[in-house]
């Protein structure tokens, strides 16, 4: 019987590809399906482009190409990846010449189609109202700073690509388990109406599309995390999947981490909404209906999925500037090193107000005590840390005074509390964006979807 | 008695948007029922209370002794815009695990040493 075996490259611009080569070697896969974009990575990638029209793209693609290349070629192992961002045809003019450059052939396919941005006014005019899908406001008092909009395309033109004969798959904004769910439906000719399968797909998409964490990474839990083996060479998680679209979940033997009931349900749910309407472009999961079956040894059935149609209109993630935050840091020793980090921060409050500076938030947290917990952190230990940083946020419109925001801080070191630490240099304003999530007519976006495919 | 959410629960969290979500398991059907019974919508909204602003929503998943926590409106806006520390909200699920809860003094997790 027929399976199919797709390994996790990347969960993030800027994860490491080392552990992929266990899984090309070793994990017998046919697919590497790697995923280089998040919500933020597109506004990177958009700065990437102002300052250079060729770039735009996942860089870490090049390099984890040219180290992988020649062991997946012998394996016949197939590449699909995001990495594409806002210029899948950058990216692939990066990787040929690397590729020419050692002499390589290989069959490299983009995907594009998925950026709106120039569109934007075209498809209001045409009655796409574009508001917020979770605010229901309108569009116009952020349309002029717009950075980047982008709908998350399905899993078809992945399938299509690999139907022409492509080894390397370079895609824009696609739903990241649609880097999976593409080449199961090519190999195993799933129907695109088929939701179960379809589901499943998307499922095991899912679970493989954040790397590690599908295999004992970030495993969140009091203890239990300290009994995941071998952090340093955990292994990438692997889909070894059937035509009906069941699953066998695991790693490539001799790598650390741990495939378990445990960890993979805490993926299944990670970044979800609705658990019973997981809504992709291609289907509609229920995960209500899913079952894991541990078998052990890193090894988990997975089947029983449940798909409902897809729906009729793509979702757009749009960035959108949105002023500027000033960061300031001091730490202190003990005694009294929490005391003196909430001085700091009444003394540098007072010096903005008499500024006049135009702020829009303040935001002071307590690096050591409270910085990750906030009102959840315990108090007990407060008044004894051994030390404590101050690290204090704003948010303003004018650049200048996010940038001199920071330049404040320095001078505490001679005139204000005592036993000061981390003189590290000053932090700079950084921009500040909102995410427009929005919804549009499906057709709209997809009869601009092209393909392309190059020899090199 | 009362019980920490930590001594017998696991979670793990991420963001989009402006939605921080929790995935909250527990590592027994005994302790599921009791998760169930004793995480609710109010409680939660009470512990994370000055941090989100937006309403919960709570999904349980028989399946996986799972409870699905969705807390629309506690990252300032969203990673991008977000002034704190944890703007990716990798932490919430640690926030969440402080919750004490009413439960039996013998669930199995509470009897391992």
């Amino acid at each position: 019987m027929k399976t199919i075996r797709v390994g996790a490259g990347l969960g993030f611009y800027g994860d490491s590809w080392r552990p992929v080569r266990a899984s090309i070697e070793r994990g017998g896969v046919q697919y590497i399906a790697s995923d280089h974009l998040s919500e933020l990575t597109l506004a990177i990638l958009q700065k990437d482009r102002q300052k250079d029209p060729a770039a735009g793209y996942a860089r870490d693609a090049v390099p984890m190409l040219t180290e992988l290349w020649p062991l997946a070629a012998k394996h016949g192992v197939k590449f699909v990846l995001n990495a594409g961002g806002l210029n899948p045809q950058g990216a692939r003019e990066a990787i040929a010449r690397a590729f020419r450059d050692k002499g390589w052939k290989a069959r490299i396919a983009t995907v594009s189609g998925d950026s709106v941005l120039e569109r934007l006014d075209e498809l209001r005019a045409a009655g796409e109202p574009l508001a917020h899908m979770d605010t229901g406001a309108g569009i116009s008092g952020v349309r002029d700073r717009m950075l980047f909009a982008n709908a998350y395309l399905g899993a078809q033109p992945i399938a299509e690509a690999l139907a022409r004969g492509a080894d390397i798959v370079l895609t824009g904004r696609v739903a990241d388990a649609a880097l999976t769910l593409g080449p199961l439906a090519y190999e195993f000719g799933w129907k695109w109406d088929d939701w179960d399968r379809m589901a499943a797909g998307l499922t095991l998409g899912h679970l493989l599309e954040c790397s590690g964490q599908g295999s004992g990474g970030n495993f969140g839990s009091a203890g239990e995390w300290a009994k995941v083996p071998d952090y340093a060479h955990l292994g990438y998680p692997i889909a070894e999947v059937s035509e009906d679209g069941s699953a066998l979940f695991t790693k490539p033997p001799g790598t650390g981490g741990r495939v378990s009931f445990d960890t993979i349900r805490q993926q299944l749910l990670y970044e979800v909404h609705d658990p019973h309407a997981y809504v992709s472009p291609d289907v509609v999961l229920d995960m209500g209906t899913i079952r894991f079956d541990d078998e052990g040894n890193d090894r988990v059935r997975i089947s029983g999925a449940s798909g409902a149609a897809r729906p009729t209109k793509l979702k757009i993630v749009a960035g959108y500037q949105d002023g500027w935050m000033g960061t300031g840091l001091i730490g202190f020793a003990w005694p009294e090193a929490y005391a003196k980090c909430a001085k700091s921060a009444q003394i540098i409050q007072t010096l903005v107000e008499e500024r006049g500076w135009a702020v829009e938030d303040t935001n002071v947290e307590y690096i050591g005590y409270d910085s990750l917990l906030g009102a959840n952190a315990d108090p007990t230990y407060r008044d004894q840390l051994n030390e404590c940083f101050l690290r204090m946020t704003i948010r303003t419109k004018d650049r200048r005074v996010a940038d001199g925001f920071g330049r404040m801080f320095p001078w505490l070191g001679l005139s204000g509390p005592p036993y000061v630490g981390s003189m590290k240099g000053i932090q700079p304003a950084k921009e500040l964006l909102g995410i427009w999530p929005t919804l549009i007519s499906r057709e709209i976006v997809e009869k601009n979807v092209r393909i392309e495919i190059e020899n090199i | 008695m009362k019980v920490a959410l930590w001594k017998i629960a696991h979670a793990r969290s991420g963001d989009k948007a402006d939605r921080a979500d929790i995935g909250l398991f527990a590592f027994d059907a005994e302790t599921y029922a009791v998760l169930k019974r004793e995480v609710t919508r109010e409680r939660l909204a009470a512990h994370f209370a000055g941090f989100n602003t937006g309403p919960v929503e709570l999904w349980p998943l028989d399946n996986i002794l799972a409870l699905k926590i969705v807390l629309n409106g506690a990252l300032q806006g969203g990673a991008a815009r977000s002034l704190r520390m944890d703007n990716l909200g990798k932490n919430v699920a640690a926030q969440l695990l402080r919750m004490e809860i009413e439960a039996p003094a013998d669930l199995p997790r509470l009897l391992v040493k």
